[in-house]
């Protein structure tokens, strides 16, 4: 270790380095939970995991596995922080994500540890950016407690047939209902807008359903508002899995290909608006 | 004061449309300047438009088929008009198909750009199309707003990068700042810098090329190839220039004089605009 007060940008005083052949890679996954400014990074020897919350009531994770990165060296165990997203994903975008194959701009990633900005080295057709993001503080995400053991339902559908649900859900109703039950209707998305109540039914047989493992009827409702931002999610994931917990959260699991084929997660936790009577 | 020209080739028309679209892009009103051989489009540098100022000149003879002007007096055979440049480009985009395109200055209750546009038609009987385009007749007396720029005594000149490239790395840092900072040197190299509260961001440019100037810009002779020469400008401005990109320019340069302003030049073979940028503090 040098003993000079003023570190040098050489690599080995980087906590964390991190390198992309492909920047979209990264911004795109981004992109799937840019609803607010705020974003929680924490990077460990698995990879990079970035957490966005809304209310208290919704929190958005995306993880970016070690493998994807061309270079991921962590001098830590965990190294966090936070930035703001939107700028981020500006930085990132820089040269337009160009999506013209052959040409794409190479990151290069790096923190000093606490209390500096994060830099991020962009290249595209030898123009290079350079960005210092300053940091801030990390808070501490909340814990949704969502645990696999406390399941009661859960379904595998393809993205596409989700996409189109949503894109035809009556954005005037405040809430969205969902009813998941081992019986008839099975998987139903429900609103109630100011032209009335509509029900969105998926049989359990469906080509579009991968999976259906419900134990028990549970209709829960959640905030149309909360919701609406991991749409971004799923219009870029190709599956998702949907379960909810004996409490009534709503756990939304994203799977992402990226442009290299590589898989990447994203995922929603909701907490429901209001108990439903049973009936 | 007349004026009257003629458009028959669609190339042309194309390209004067061009022409006319990316003005519109940068400026909500201009001034044209009607001479025997050049048709000018001036904006010069008003506090009201943040000091931008423009000068786009095109050779008459490339554009018109036929051209007759003559000018308020003969020792002044010029015309200046004030026009909004969008009124122009929307009745460009009802010529699009023309077989003609008829240009004439017209006094009806008020003086007029008429453009007439003969639209192609299946029967004998002709379709045309007319647009009267409200104008203002410049008197001789304030025509002196609308000389050429001189060529300010810059400190550095460089070629620009891709306009493409260029706009999009100038896009995202104005959704950052409102502020940026062009600079270059004589090497050949030009960066693009913003700087906030939460973030800063430099773009490098190398290997762009110096124009050769000649020897009348002495200033820079005898300047250090290294040293850079900057100016700070309102982002939205560079931004306007950027986006109103209609021409494609076989030659793009700037030219800056240190903290004081950029001098952006887009060469064609038959048109060229410049567009001046000055720097704030």
């Amino acid at each position: 270790m040098p003993l000079s007060t003023q570190p040098q940008s050489g690599n080995d005083e980087y906590v964390l380095v991190a390198s992309l052949d492909n920047v979209r890679n990264l911004s795109n996954i981004l992109k799937a939970i840019s609803f607010k400014d705020h974003a929680i990074f924490n990077a460990t020897q698995n990879g990079l995991k970035v957490t966005v919350e809304e209310s208290k009531c919704l929190q958005a994770n995306a993880f970016i596995q070690a493998e994807i990165f061309q270079e991921f060296t962590l001098k830590e165990d965990v190294v966090g922080f936070q930035v703001n997203l939107t700028v981020l994903l500006d930085c990132l975008t820089i040269f337009g994500g160009s999506t013209v194959p052959g040409v794409s701009t190479a990151l290069r990633m790096c923190y000093n540890g606490y209390g500096y900005p994060l830099t991020l080295f962009l290249e595209e057709g030898g123009v290079v950016t350079v960005c210092k993001i300053n940091t801030q503080e990390p808070e501490e995400p909340l814990d949704f407690d969502f645990c696999s053991t406390n399941v009661t339902n859960k379904v595998i559908l393809q993205s596409d047939s989700l996409k189109e649900a949503f894109s035809e859900l009556d954005m005037t109703s405040e809430i969205l209902q969902l009813t998941m039950s081992p019986s008839h209707p099975y998987f139903r998305l429900s609103t109630f807008g100011n032209s009335g109540n509509a029900h969105y039914d998926y049989p359990k047989d469906s080509d579009m359903m991968e999976l259906f493992q419900c134990t028990k009827t549970q209709t829960n409702r959640y905030k149309m508002s909360l919701l609406k931002p991991s749409t971004k999610a799923l219009a870029l994931s190709c599956k998702v899995s949907v379960r909810t917990d004996t409490r009534g959260f709503l756990s939304l699991q994203y799977l992402v290909r990226n442009d290299d084929g590589q898989i990447c997660f994203v995922e929603y936790y909701c907490s429901p608006d209001e108990e439903v009577d049973e009936e | 004061m007349k004026f009257r020209a003629k458009i028959n080739d669609v190339g042309c028309l194309n390209h004067f449309t061009r022409v006319v679209n990316t003005i519109t892009k940068l400026t909500k009103t201009c001034v044209v300047r009607l001479t025997v051989d050049n048709i000018f489009f001036v904006l010069s540098g008003k506090v009201a438009n943040g000091g931008v100022s423009m000068w786009c000149e095109l050779l008459q003879v490339n554009f018109f088929d036929e051209y007759q002007l003559e000018g308020v007096s003969e020792d002044a055979n010029e015309i200046c008009l004030e026009v909004n440049p969008e009124n122009l480009s929307r009745a460009l985009k009802t010529a699009q198909n023309a077989k003609s395109v008829k240009i004439k200055l017209t006094k009806k209750h008020y003086p007029c750009l008429t453009l007439a546009a003969e639209l192609p038609s299946l029967s004998s009987i002709s379709r045309v199309v007319t647009h009267d385009i409200p104008v203002d007749v410049i008197p001789r007396r304030l025509w002196h707003d609308f000389k050429e720029p001189s060529m300010p005594d810059f400190d550095v000149s460089i070629y620009l990068p891709p306009l493409k490239t260029m706009k999009s790395v100038v896009d995202r840092m104005k959704n950052l700042s409102n502020y940026l900072v062009v600079e270059a040197n004589l090497s050949g190299e030009m960066n693009l810098k913003i700087e906030t509260d939460l973030v800063s961001v430099t773009t490098h440019f190398k290997d762009l090329g110096n124009p050769p100037w000649g020897a009348s810009q002495s200033q820079s002779q005898s300047r250090d190839v290294e040293a850079m020469a900057h100016a700070r400008v309102d982002i939205r401005k560079l931004q306007q220039f950027l986006m109103g990109q209609q021409v494609n320019p076989t030659k793009s340069m700037c030219n800056i004089v240190d903290k004081r302003i950029i001098h952006l030049i887009l060469l064609q073979e038959d048109v060229s605009l410049q567009y001046f940028i000055p720097a704030v503090a």
